[in-house]
């Protein structure tokens, strides 16, 4: 109780930033959100995924099975 | 009552019953709701494709990730949330266990959400559909769908300060569409029965279906990709005519003929 007395702000969040583009309004943190979404499906398509070791050893070999 | 229904083992059933004939049932076993089932499920997922130990090359990517870690947070949000459930409604404002697992719950629907949303962009912009697969796409939507659903209703029953004011200000919306009577957001007790039992029972059945439905069909291939050998007894997929073209290139594998399958699946696969 003295906890929420001496800072309310511990009980109840402070008003979330929003960004205004015309009709347009979003908090700050879903904007954040969708932005890394974007990098992480975008870097999924441009990072290379490691090759097991057993690949590669058939890779280097030229074997193909 | 047959012998089949019984249970015993006996005459000409015996094939089929002791799983060796995974064929369509003849004779009298065809009478015998087990074994007609048990064929039915042969023919939905055939042996072996359930859990494979193989995936085609094409597999090999990033991209292809996001849906099993889409699972994995599912898993997760079920297993808190039934912790969460068995402790109740007002269990993490009171204890330090309970505020802990009602976090993990929380962070496993981000990640859940954070991953279902890239897995749905890897799909649509490789059109996930092609190849007979737009019941796999269209329970992975109405899944996303009622995932949102869910979420609300878990927003609703958090029991503080948050939850008052996202049903005073979602109250009117629904008014606005008239389900508010029926779907009452002012009420705490219909939403907690919404979010914990009729909304995860939905989602969890779309999911199965899909998994299952991902595992029937296999997984889609990418635009230039050559498709995988048909497996025997699963109709081949119509992968459009990108793989049509793709298995027209030079040096590309032709279709192969039953006896080559095997083989073909081998090039074709990669190692666990």
């Amino acid at each position: 109780m003295w906890v929420l007395l001496s800072s309310p702000g511990a009980v109840l969040p402070r008003a979330a930033r929003y960004v205004h583009w015309g009709v347009v309004q979003i908090s700050l943190t879903n904007l954040l959100i969708i932005a890394a979404m974007l990098a992480v499906f975008v870097l999924a398509l441009l990072l290379p995924f490691p090759a097991d070791r057993k690949s590669e050893r058939r890779e280097r070999s030229g074997v193909q099975r | 009552m047959s012998s089949a229904d019984t249970g015993a083992v006996t005459g000409t059933e015996t094939g089929s019953a002791t799983g060796t004939d995974t064929g369509a049932p003849t004779g009298a076993a065809t009478r015998s709701w087990t074994v007609r089932f048990r064929s039915w499920l042969t023919r939905a997922v055939p042996e072996g494709q359930w859990l494979p130990d193989r995936q085609p090359a094409y597999v090999r990517s990033w991209v292809y990730v996001f849906g099993v870690v889409t699972l994995a947070a599912f898993l997760v949000v079920l297993l808190s949330g039934l912790v969460l459930a068995v402790g109740g409604a007002a269990w993490w404002h009171v204890s330090r266990v309970g505020h802990f697992v009602n976090s993990t719950h929380l962070w496993s629907v981000q990640l859940f959400f954070f991953c279902m949303v890239i897995h749905l962009w890897g799909k649509f912009f490789m059109a996930a559909w092609r190849g007979k697969r737009a019941l796999t796409w269209i329970t992975g939507t109405v899944a996303f769908v009622g995932s949102i659903g869910t979420a609300f209703t878990g927003y609703l029953s958090q029991s503080n300060f948050d939850s008052q004011w996202i049903s005073t200000q979602a109250k009117d919306g629904l008014n606005s569409i008239g389900v508010g009577a029926y779907f009452n957001v002012l009420n705490p007790g219909q939403m907690l029965l919404w979010h914990v039992m009729l909304l995860p029972l939905v989602v969890g059945i779309l999911v199965v279906l899909h998994i299952v439905l991902v595992r029937r069909h296999g997984v889609v291939p990418p635009f230039d990709a050559e498709p995988p050998a048909p497996i025997h007894g699963v109709e081949a997929p119509d992968d459009g005519p990108a793989a049509a073209q793709a298995s027209q290139v030079p040096g590309a594998q032709v279709p192969p003929l039953p006896a080559q399958q095997s083989a073909a699946a081998e090039r074709s696969e990669v190692a666990r």
